[in-house]
């Protein structure tokens, strides 16, 4: 709808066109509005928002394979796995240096606990494994010594990395990158040493051993290069260049030094590294294992959610988790179905209960309401343990009912343990939650209503059912949505009554951040329960409306 | 993530900082009957000696690697001293959680000049454990439910044989210690229990077995259980630590036996967390030289039934500290007790405790 008669835009009195100006001042209403929640919205942001979705971003997470054995992982991209055959020596070799770093740093650990959820066995072979690293280099070195004792002396390596002419400073760049990623450190300071790019060439598994030796003692450690004895693995590279290094031509810092160890080399009995690792544990040469590293090398994994809803990821593709081990998705359809059943007792018991609340003189109601609150002043623990001394074989109801002669001693009922005993107390304990909502929209109901219809003609059950009824329906919804959603998060209660029949998804989550500490595998199931939970609210408001949900 | 952990990092920091003194020591214990053994044996005396120092319990034990690990990722450890099981203690220094130590340089020698390497033997199962006791995971029964004309059960398969013991069991929820048990009531030789366990045939025979009582087993999870149902008379027997077992039988004078047959040894000692200042760490140290000494390990014996870890601690284990009785008899490790014995198997754990528990579990909800 244009105005024809007008060629500019509408101004405001002080001349700036209308809609800017309108606009500017709705800006300023809405930050100034956003200042006064921005408390509340930070505190809720940092304390709340942001460590959850820290903690759901874990059920993909999996950098710690890449970041623990970047090389390894890089060789063994190339390796088939459905060959059956392990892979070949480049990838131990690989291994070997990225194994001896790692259990420099104490890192290997982690990563054999990590792989351990996948593959059965990987925690001690790399426990064990990163034990044994030193000692093909403490060999090497007394071959070594026997030929010229610098060769165990720190000074003397110093000098013979660091070679004559340019240095190579990428190469020590991207060590020093690697250790961080590794120790997930930032690692302030300099290394304060570079190989030259002559000896790079010619003793590259040397220089990398050394390079990554360099970056720890001066990084990690806080000590000067120079001053320290190199590590066992550089002993390894040196061994290893030596097979095929032509060291003759070289005349850098050292040289003779490095000829006299070359020819000696050939001397010393070279212990391959697939013989090495094959030696420390022959779980090393199981093809299956590689696999294993091969398909959780990736840094992102769906390995987590499979887990949580009985798959596997293998390295053949996605595979059902063999049937004695599955147990997740039973697990969740048993805690919504329980959680459902909670939901109806407690509408079923707090019903009358409310209304009775809503219509009794205020004296009466005030000591009824107190009835209501009082288990909410008692300790959560105390309440669930009190039904243990009700419902248990030798407790309180079964004695009345053997006193009674209703039961026979030898045949006393099982209450407890099991889904009625995680049913009966979860009900006790949510139903306050029930009953605050639905009272406060039965207050709001005017008695006047129900009278009137009766008045009418209706019948007692009539006037209820089709007056009275649907007005309460609003706390009814909130009630529902109130209990389902405490008890489909329920943790505690199932614990101690639940026996193995009645327990809930949440207490093999708690399992997992606490005991097996699976925290990735636990994260997963977490965001799979929150997604329910809201798939089911948003059900609810396309059927129900959640405007239809009043609070009071 | 890096920025909320800084911030939450900061503000945590930003409230200890004030509350903080120089000479105060987080220890990190069990809560009841131990931790109260803790404090009397050590930290009172130790409080006694250094009169500028104060101690703050947390009884986070059972979840100290959950925990240790959320801090550590904060960047806020605000523990100086934890008290774990060893099966902890080695998942806490595979993880770098814990600090490695030197048992020479760390602990005090053996009152009868052994070095302290030797003292606690192969007790020291991880280069960051340091054992306080050796306890163990055993069975009580009722001895009022014992059918008439029966024997009290001095045999573990008895937990197994419905026939002659009826009644309920209660076990532990979860594999460790009950598929070793099932395996050697189902004729496996104890010596090679762990390796029939790593094979699935091995695994399944041990959920076979236990499936023959599935139906009459109360599963625990928390150390108090199993008193409680015995008490109540709800179970006719069942497995828990041998300390609670003690305190239900002698402090309590309840009709309940002691069956130590197969009884599942494990230790509990302490570790220090990873990254203590340098001021907090001698504080530390000089705790824990006090706290493991010879006589302080004996002296925990008197207030409950948990054997010391030290050997030269041994012959130093005297009376009950309220009830004036010998401690010696009630020690796990009595000759008398330790006839038939297994040893917590932690590396075979560390490997197969998720592959297990995934099996157990599902086995569990069928």
């Amino acid at each position: 709808m244009s105005d024809t008669t007008q060629n500019g835009p509408m101004l405001a009195a002080d001349g700036t066109p209308l809609k800017r100006s309108l606009a500017r001042a709705l800006r300023r209403q809405k930050l100034r509005a956003l200042l006064l929640v921005a408390p509340l919205l930070i505190f809720v942001l940092v304390t709340f928002i942001a460590p959850i979705a820290d903690m759901l971003f874990r059920s993909v997470e999996n950098q710690i394979v890449s970041d623990t054995l970047p090389s390894t992982t890089e060789v063994l991209a190339d390796w088939e796995h459905s060959t059956g055959e392990s892979p070949p020596e480049p990838v131990y070799e690989a291994l070997y240096y990225d194994l001896f770093l790692a259990a420099e740093a104490k890192e290997h650990t982690k990563l054999g606990t990590r792989l351990n959820y996948e593959y059965t066995g990987v925690s001690s072979l790399f426990r064990s494994t990163g034990r044994g690293l030193d000692d093909l280099g403490d060999d090497y070195l007394d071959a070594l010594e026997e030929v010229d004792d610098r060769w165990g002396d720190g000074d003397f390596w110093y000098t013979l990395m660091s070679g004559s002419g340019e240095a190579d400073e990428d190469l020590m760049r991207a060590h020093v990158k690697r250790l961080r990623q590794l120790t997930g450190d930032a690692l302030p300071g300099k290394v304060g040493f570079a190989p030259s790019t002559e000896i790079v060439a010619l003793l590259p598994k040397t220089t990398a051993a050394y390079a990554d030796f360099a970056a720890y003692t001066a990084l990690v450690d806080g000590d000067v290069v120079a001053e320290e004895d190199p590590w066992e693995s550089v002993y390894v590279g040196l061994m290893t260049d030596l097979q095929g290094a032509d060291v003759a031509s070289y005349s850098g810092p050292e040289a003779e030094a490095l000829q006299a160890a070359a020819e000696a080399a050939a001397d010393i009995e070279y212990i391959p590294l697939k013989t090495f690792f094959g030696d420390e544990d022959e779980d090393w040469l199981n093809a299956d294992i590689w696999a294993t590293v091969q398909t959780y090398s990736t840094k992102y994994t769906s390995g987590y959610f499979l887990n949580a809803v009985d798959l596997q990821l293998t390295p053949d593709g996605i595979e059902a988790r063999p049937e004695n081990q599955r147990i997740y998705i039973m697990l969740f359809k048993r805690t919504m179905f329980m959680s459902l059943a909670i939901t109806f007792s407690c509408i079923a018991l707090g019903y009358p209960v409310a209304w009775l609340l809503a219509n009794l003189p205020a004296s009466k109601a005030n000591l009824l309401m107190i009835l209501v609150l009082l288990p909410f002043w008692t300790s959560l623990l105390v309440r669930t343990s009190a039904w243990k001394v009700m419902l248990q074989q030798q407790g309180v109801i079964n004695d009345v009912l053997v006193w009674l002669g209703l039961v026979a001693d030898g045949n006393r009922l099982v209450m407890i343990n099991n889904q009625f005993g995680t049913i009966v107390a979860m009900t006790h304990i949510l139903l306050p939650f029930m009953i605050l909502p639905l009272y406060s929209v039965m207050q709001g109901i005017p008695p006047s209503y129900l009278r009137a219809a009766k008045s009418l003609g209706a019948t007692n059950w009539t006037a209820f059912w089709r007056v009275y009824f649907p007005q309460s329906v609003p706390g009814i919804g909130a009630g529902s949505i109130l209990v389902f959603i405490l008890a489909i998060g329920y943790y505690i209660t199932p614990e101690i009554v639940g026996g193995t029949t009645g327990t809930f998804i949440s207490n093999r989550i708690a399992y997992h951040i606490s005991s097996s500490l699976n925290w990735g595998l636990g994260a997963a199931l977490g965001a799979i329960l929150l997604a329910v939970v809201l798939l089911l609210y948003w059900a609810y408001d396309r059927i129900v409306g959640i405007d239809n949900v009043k609070l009071g | 993530m890096k920025l909320t952990q800084t911030l939450l990092a900061g503000s945590a920091l930003a409230l200890v900082a004030g509350a903080a003194t120089a000479q105060d020591l987080t220890l990190v214990s069990w809560g009841g009957a131990y931790q109260t053994s803790q404090q009397k044996a050590y930290v009172e005396p130790y409080l006694e000696n250094n009169p500028g120092a104060s101690v703050t319990w947390d009884e986070s034990s059972a979840e100290a690697v959950a925990k240790l690990r959320a801090m550590n990722e904060a960047g806020n450890v605000t523990w100086d001293l934890v008290d774990v099981v060893a099966s902890d203690a080695i998942r806490l220094c595979d993880e770098g959680l814990a600090m490695e130590y030197d048992p020479e340089e760390l602990l005090a020698e053996g009152d009868d000049g052994t070095s302290a390497e030797d003292d606690f033997g192969d007790l020291i199962v991880s280069d960051c454990f340091i054992p306080q006791i050796v306890y163990s995971t055993t069975f009580g029964y009722r001895t009022d439910m014992v059918p008439e004309g029966v024997d009290a059960p001095t045999d573990v398969c008895a937990v197994f044989d419905l026939e002659t013991y009826p009644g309920k069991r209660s076990l532990e929820k979860r594999p460790i210690n009950n598929m070793e048990w099932a395996l050697y009531c189902d004729g496996v030789a104890k010596d090679e229990i762990y390796d029939v366990l790593a094979t699935p045939e091995g695994q399944d025979q041990a959920l076979a077995k236990l499936d023959t009582i599935k139906d009459d087993v109360i599963w625990w999870s928390a150390g108090a259980d199993t008193p409680q149902l015995l008490a109540d008379g709800e179970v006719f027997m069942g497995s828990t630590y041998n300390g609670r077992l003690f305190s239900v039988i002698v402090e309590q004078d309840q009709p309940v036996g002691m069956l130590w047959d197969m009884q599942v040894f494990d230790l509990d000692g302490w570790i220090i967390p990873a990254g203590l200042s340098d001021e907090k760490l001698a504080e530390v140290e000089e705790f824990v030289k006090f706290a493991t000494d010879t006589q302080r390990l004996a002296d925990q014996a008197a207030y409950i039934s948990y054997g010391p870890a030290r050997l030269s601690s041994a012959p130093l284990v005297g009376q009950h500290a309220d009830l004036g009785i010998e401690m010696a008899p009630h020690m796990p490790t009595d000759p008398e007790n330790a006839k038939n014995t297994l040893l917590y198997n932690y590396e075979f754990w560390a490997d197969y405790r998720d592959d297990i528990d995934a099996k157990f579990q599902a086995w569990l909800a069928q």
